[in-house]
């Protein structure tokens, strides 16, 4: 699965964007998020605060306990300042 | 017949007297035309620009939907957002959103949801760069932005 990183997620896991195999025991985002987690210190810092984390599957806002489905691209970001 | 709107992300300006002219040249039926420009603050002299990043394909198919949503909710006789993104200085447009339509209340409206939900849900973050030199922080979303959302649902 293709995964993005936006604004301050994407400086602190040092990654714009990354290919991972899903394990057979990822099935929503909230367990990608505890996979990514256990990667390294860098995706454990970017996501040390889950609840300050949106999450798009397919370039839609998703809550954390969608299923990923055949979803290709999901993308972690902050709360959107725009405007 | 729906009226589409225009939605545009892009790095270049916006002119929005132009954007206006638009929704209204060769109508007769557009009584009210409401815009609003947001532009990039100085927060008193501390920046010299904001950074605006953004997701490119969703931050043009949330702003569709959101445009879709003020057009389903008011009669709109059109709809404009312009969202720019790079690196912008104090002074310089940011966003515009110009709703037009018969008459006045749905013009005022649809462009004040537009941007409620724009702040909220476009995929769109803001980096200070500061006249001292150097980056700065992202800025942080404000709790207030959730509330004014909130007012539509």
């Amino acid at each position: 699965m293709n995964i993005r990183y936006f604004a301050w997620v994407r400086e602190k896991v040092g990654l714009e964007e990354e290919t991972i195999e899903l394990p057979s025991n990822v099935k929503t985002v909230s367990d990608l998020i505890a996979h990514l987690k256990d990667l390294d210190d860098y995706h454990a810092s970017a996501f040390e605060e889950e609840d300050a984390i949106r999450v798009a599957l397919d370039q839609e806002h998703v809550e954390p306990d969608t299923e990923l489905g055949t979803a290709r691209e999901v993308a972690f970001f902050p709360p959107m300042t725009g405007g | 017949m729906p009226v589409t709107p225009k939605v545009k992300v892009q790095t270049e300006d916006f002119d929005v007297r132009a954007e206006s002219g638009l929704l209204t040249s060769g109508r007769k039926d557009v009584g009210a035309l409401v815009s609003f420009t947001g532009l990039c603050r100085d927060e008193a002299g501390t920046l010299s620009a904001l950074e605006l990043e953004h997701y490119p394909g969703m931050a043009e198919g949330e702003l569709t939907r959101i445009a879709e949503q003020a057009i389903e909710r008011w009669p709109l006789t059109g709809l404009t957002v312009i969202h720019r993104h790079g690196k912008i200085p104090p002074g310089d447009n940011i966003v515009l959103v110009i709703a037009a339509s018969s008459h006045r209340r749905a013009a005022f409206e649809a462009a004040d949801f537009l941007m409620d939900y724009l702040k909220t849900r476009a995929p769109f973050w803001k980096k200070e760069h500061l006249a001292e030199g150097g980056t700065g922080t992202w800025v942080d979303a404000k709790t207030g932005d959730d509330k004014d959302a909130a007012r539509w649902t």
